[in-house]
């Protein structure tokens, strides 16, 4: 680093601190009072810095790395603060890698402190070492290998800035056994200074009444919202701008709660598995307002029945995602809410009967979300509803991924941001257990369930340990149907039913939560599912409902992938 | 997104870090642009490297390729170079066989496309020729009849004409 790129003012020298101290320091100037984590021989020298602050940071320590990553992920998404994952070098650090990835594809800011083997040992393949910074290159915002703990205080400070700014990403900061023990008397920077990073702050105001005017003049808009109005706050500015313009709304799994739910001018989530009359919308509107999104092929589908004759106006933070996909009319680069603010007084309300006639008469004829009748079995779908009803709609809901992740973003309503997590982007199974540890961290006091999928959680079901260990109330509802679901599902719609390695020969879940020191309830019909649901609810520590449900119930509605939004496959019954 | 696909030439200003040449050449593999050529050296400022990128495609993916070079922390600035009026020059080594009688003819060949003879051995000899990318390719089609026993090229280097430095231009927005 040269001069002209060091950072700006500082307080001259400070106290000796060990690397260790100054990392456990910019953790706490951060905020942040939990981190995630399992150590090792490489990080040893940075848990005996923890063991000094262990009155101020909060070490969780997850049973497994992908577990600490994915915890620390549900942290930053349910408080908008930076989660912080640490472990420690070569297998430490790449149990870390899915994890990171994830974080990558979902714009969520992690700082991961890996610890590496040290200096003098670097190159020479030494026990446990792993390039973990130059793997992690394509899956994460930054990275950086911290030679020296003078470097630490400025490294620490970027790593924090990177990871919120701009679109948020994961930093992953590798620091050598011996740098961690390093002595340094350089302060924390004032602020941060990096040359080739500038994120935008409010968008362009000629580009933004260039939008209004598009707007206004559309006769069939959709607000199409995405994560950007979490990421950025921006869910008063986006219920304003729809509310007064009268301009309705669906969203992306990410996007979901970012707008009431209920609202009338809410028609839900879009895409594959989004609501029929969400797709039919995108494909008749006439101005498509994409907000903090970046029209993933999920949620696009066939890209020339997207709007076909719609004007695209698109507010991102990140440029790369504007025009990426779609032809835009008006691209705006900029903060979601500091460019919400400045295009909110310019959008005039229209009455646009006809329009919203249309969307309100397709959500009239095309329900998507009724439960059909099931007398012998419990459908998953209830087993979400139920959470809904047992919670009054407000609960923290993480979903893992698969058929559990869809029907857990549509059988419930949600009305405020920051209340649906899922891993959309990299879909890892796994996901949901220790992202709901993390989300129950960051929120504590507020009931949290997690709904997942029996494939699911196996993969990361030695978090159960830390939940009983840590005593986390999470409430975990298995949707078991003895099947990796969505597998068996597209197996049975697109290879003809010739079913491979989508059953699931599971153990008794209940027992097994029981044996981790968790309650663990058994579910098998709709009468206990809503005492168990209520029980659960009510009860302040975690517990595990093992929930039978239907094995070959489908997700409706589905767009075939392939095809567009027009030809969405509806419930049959 | 349409477009032809031809030769953009990029040039971006990087932190001089160990490491940033595998970010941008990750980059490149992983979101499957097609490189011709590049050429990475000092530049005015101490710490940081000027990089010459030849990479093809349609206007709209070049331009999907620079706002993506611009998101990379240690990348300062990146500009577009192909429909601005810019120098654009290469070098080559190239090593010919040739007998002692056909020394003059090639050494004339040479001469023509201002390429200087740096080196002669028994039965070959070395010519370093620099220009733009075309000329080297038409002197090598020419001296092909030869024999090329051996050929190195370093990639373009480029710069805009006039007093706007490069480092000016960047991929935001």
């Amino acid at each position: 680093m040269t001069a002209s790129e060091s950072n700006g003012s500082t307080n001259g020298a400070v106290p000796a601190r060990s690397g260790g101290q100054v990392i456990c320091e910019a953790i706490l100037a951060e905020g942040i009072d939990v981190i995630f984590g399992m150590p090792g021989g490489a990080s040893l020298p940075f848990y005996d810095s923890l063991y000094h602050y262990q009155d101020r940071i909060r070490h969780v320590l997850a049973r497994h790395e992908q577990g600490a990553g994915f915890a620390a992920n549900g942290y930053a998404r349910a408080t908008g603060k930076v989660g912080v994952a640490t472990s420690t070098s070569g297998p430490g650090a790449t149990n870390l890698v899915t994890s990171m990835a994830n974080d990558h594809m979902d714009s969520v800011p992690v700082v991961y402190i890996t610890g590496q083997v040290a200096r003098p040992a670097i190159g020479s393949d030494a026990f446990q070492e792993t390039d973990i910074t130059g793997i992690s290159i394509p899956i994460t915002k930054h990275n950086y290998l911290v030679m020296h703990a003078d470097e630490l205080p400025r490294v620490m400070a970027e790593a924090f800035y990177l990871a919120k700014s701009g679109r948020p990403g994961p930093v992953v900061v590798d620091v050598p056994k011996d740098v961690f023990l390093e002595e340094t008397t350089v302060p924390a920077p004032d602020r941060v200074n990096l040359r080739g990073y500038r994120p935008v702050r409010a968008g362009n105001l000629k580009m933004v009444r260039r939008a209004a005017e598009v707007i206004n003049a559309s006769e069939r808009p959709m607000i199409m919202a995405g994560h950007g109005v979490d990421i950025s706050g921006a869910a008063p500015e986006l219920f304003e701008l729809a509310t007064s313009g009268n301009i309705p709304v669906v969203t992306t799994l990410h996007g979901v709660g970012g707008f009431p739910e209920t609202h009338p001018l809410s028609f839900g989530m879009l895409g594959m598995h989004g609501l029929a009359y969400a797709n039919f919308a995108m494909g008749e509107t006439d101005c498509i307002i994409g907000l903090g999104v970046r029209f993933d092929d999920r949620a696009v589908g066939k890209v020339d029945e997207f709007g076909p004759n719609a004007k695209v106006v698109h507010i991102d933070v990140d440029p790369a995602e504007i025009g990426k996909v779609l032809d835009t009319e008006v691209p705006i680069v900029g903060d979601l809410k500091l460019t919400l603010q400045a295009l909110m007084p310019l959008i005039e309300h229209r009455e646009r009967r006809p329009w919203i006639g249309q969307l309100n008469e397709w959500r009239e004829n095309h329900p998507s979300l009724d439960i059909p009748d099931s007398p012998d079995t419990v459908l998953p779908q209830e087993v979400v509803r139920s959470i809904y009803d047992a919670s009054g709609g407000d609960a923290r809901v993480i979903a893992d991924v698969g058929q559990n992740q869809m029907w857990a973003s549509q059988h419930f309503w949600y009305e405020k941001p920051r209340r649906f997590f899922s891993a959309g982007g990299l879909g890892p199974m796994g996901y949901a257990l220790p992202a709901a540890m993390g989300v129950q961290m960051g929120a504590p006091g507020e009931p949290v369930w997690c709904v997942t999928g029996d494939g699911g959680l196996l993969i990361n079901i030695q978090e159960f340990n830390t939940l009983a260990a840590e005593k986390i109330p999470v409430k975990v509802a298995i949707l078991n149907n003895a099947h990796l679901g969505m597998i068996r599902q597209w197996q049975q719609f697109f290879y003809e039913g010739r079913y491979m390695g989508a059953f699931l020969d599971n153990p008794d879940f209940a027992k097994v939560a029981e044996a981790f020191g968790l309650r663990g309830v058994s579910v098998s019909s709709r009468d206990e599912l809503h005492t168990a649901i209520a029980d659960a609810h009510a009860y302040d520590g975690p517990v595990v409902l093992d929930v039978h449900v239907d094995r070959v119930e489908n997700v409706y509605p589905m767009i075939v992938p392939g095809t567009g939004v027009r030809s969405v496959i509806e419930d049959p019954r | 997104m349409n477009g032809e696909s031809r030769s953009h030439t990029l040039v971006a200003m990087v932190a001089d870090h160990p490491g940033v040449l595998t970010r941008v050449a990750s980059m490149f593999r992983r979101r499957g642009f097609n490189i011709a050529s590049l050429a990475v050296g000092n530049c005015e400022e101490p710490g940081y490297s000027r990089m010459t990128i030849e990479v093809r495609g349609t206007d709209d993916e070049v331009k999907q390729f620079e706002k993506q070079l611009y998101k990379l922390v240690e990348v300062i600035t990146v500009r577009d170079l192909t429909d601005v009026s810019a120098v654009q020059t290469e070098t080559a080594l190239v090593r010919v066989r040739v007998s002692a009688a056909d020394r003059p003819v090639l050494a004339d060949i040479a001469g023509i496309f201002h390429g200087e003879i740096v080196d002669v051995g028994r039965d070959s000899m070395i010519v370093q020729i620099t220009g733009v990318s075309e000329t080297i390719d038409r002197f090598l089609d020419v001296i092909a009849e030869y024999g090329i026993d051996e050929l190195t090229r370093t990639g373009v280097v480029a710069m805009a004409r006039g007093s706007k430095a490069s480092r000016n231009g960047s991929a935001r927005g």
